[in-house]
């Protein structure tokens, strides 16, 4: 078995140093080292997004990056866009336009549509549907999921423009 | 799923990844992006001892246009190829063949050298690179060596490089006139069924020259050559593309699998070529 290395992570604003193989997949240390639940393993074959986090700017498949890879990287997290007490805008636009129903793929659709809206604010239904096409969801048909996205987009144009 | 065990290594240097791979021969691979290697480790279809990753090694990245000669670093990833406004009017046909990459998240990641280097014949960029007329450069422990695109590829994931070379970068012409880059999928993130990259120039209302490439319809991109000579000096016209149809029909070999039998695989070839020929003459 090869020796564990020394990993820094900074996920969510927290710093981290942790030990894995290198063989360890970034996905398996968010949730099962970090107690990061949040990001779901799903296809575990780079195809469904469920695993989707931030990763220096990147949206990344975090069932196909090996933490020693992610090594030095700052992450976040769909627990580092809101919670229970604060609710994202995406996430309160995911609640009111019914962007969900098992909940499954979520968290990677919120966390891919927060790094969207990053590079471009005001995207076209067409826009959202090519940015959204690495997250698959079996339950909504994704009208709903677009809809929310352009909903928290509009929301937050909103609120920049009224600043 | 979770790879086999392995030894992680990140060079900051060309020349110390290069080291590494002389050190330990055929068990040392290098991961770009690792989309196309970590699933197959994760499958256990591919077995490493010694993973280098090329991630800090400077010399492999960035995009210059210099006068109509383009260069790009092979760690470039599909997403910055997309966001570079020089190459997208340099070379529009990368960016349209890029977009059809994967998804989001895969071109993040993806890099041009890693897809043109696996050898996969489902990856888009060496049909398009040999349509190009791309020089590939190999680095190894003797220096650095130029290899066309066009004779690259031997077989399914076998080509030119050698176990200690690293591919560093991708140098073409920018090519001017028509051209197009039709992918026929089942879904977003697959490979193609058939697809075809097409460069045509126009000069008094015929085709002065034409490239041709198709991806995934053999166990190597195929230039066609018979297929560009049908459309030279033509007027592009249904006649001529039926005749460049039939040429490139000649050129592929595909296989039978999980995307089709052979003869459907055949139609959708003649149907994606007729479509960018006719996409990139209308552009020409």
């Amino acid at each position: 078995m090869a020796k564990k290395m020394q990993i820094s992570l900074t996920v969510n604003g927290e710093a981290h140093e942790l030990l894995a193989e290198p063989r360890e997949l970034l996905i398996h240390v968010l949730r099962e080292k970090l107690g990061l639940t949040g990001p779901h393993i799903g296809c575990e074959t780079s195809h469904c997004g469920a695993c989707t986090v931030d990763m220096d700017g990147k949206s990344v498949k975090s069932c196909t990056v090996l933490a020693a890879q992610a090594d030095g990287a700052t992450i976040t997290t769909i627990e580092g866009l809101g919670n229970p007490d604060g609710l994202h805008v995406l996430q309160r636009m995911f609640r009111e336009h019914h962007g969900l129903q098992c909940g499954y793929c979520t968290p990677g659709m919120i966390t891919r549509a927060h790094r969207l809206l990053q590079e471009n604010p005001a995207p076209t239904e067409e826009e959202v549907r090519f940015g959204m096409a690495g997250n698959l969801c079996r339950c909504t048909g994704y009208q709903n999921i677009v809809k929310a996205i352009l909903a928290a987009a509009a929301e937050m144009n909103a609120k920049e423009a009224a600043e | 799923m979770i790879p086999a065990a392995f030894e992680y290594h990140r060079p900051d240097s060309l020349a110390s990844a290069i080291a590494i791979l002389t050190e330990h021969g055929d068990e040392a691979r290098v991961v770009a992006g690792g989309h196309s290697l970590i699933p197959m480790m994760k499958l256990r279809m591919a077995a490493i001892s010694h993973l280098v990753d090329l991630q800090k090694v400077g010399e492999l990245r960035g995009i210059t246009v210099a006068g109509d000669t383009v260069t790009i670093g092979a760690m470039v990833t599909q997403a910055e190829l997309i966001a570079h406004d020089g190459l997208a009017k340099a070379a529009p046909l990368l960016r349209e063949a890029a977009l059809q990459i994967a998804d989001p998240q895969v071109r993040y990641m993806g890099t041009v050298g890693g897809n043109v280097a696996n050898g996969d014949p489902g990856n888009d960029m060496p049909g398009l690179m040999q349509c190009l007329g791309a020089t590939f450069t190999l680095a190894g422990p003797g220096g650095s060596r130029d290899v066309a695109a066009r004779d690259f590829y031997h077989s399914a994931y076998v080509t030119e490089r050698a176990d200690d070379e690293i591919l560093t970068k991708i140098t073409f012409t920018a090519p001017s006139g028509g051209y197009a880059y039709e992918k026929q999928k089942r879904k977003i993130g697959d490979y193609a069924t058939a697809a075809a990259a097409v460069l045509l120039t126009k000069a008094g209302g015929k085709v002065a020259t034409a490239s041709v490439a198709m991806t995934n319809l053999s166990d190597t991109p195929v230039w066609s050559e018979d297929a560009a000579a049908a459309l030279m000096g033509s007027d592009c016209g249904d006649a001529a593309i039926k005749v460049a149809v039939t040429a490139m029909l000649g050129d592929i070999d595909p296989q039978k699998d999980n995307r089709g039998p052979i003869e459907f695989k055949r139609h959708v070839a003649g149907v994606i070529l007729a479509r960018a020929i006719t996409r990139a003459w209308s552009r020409a």
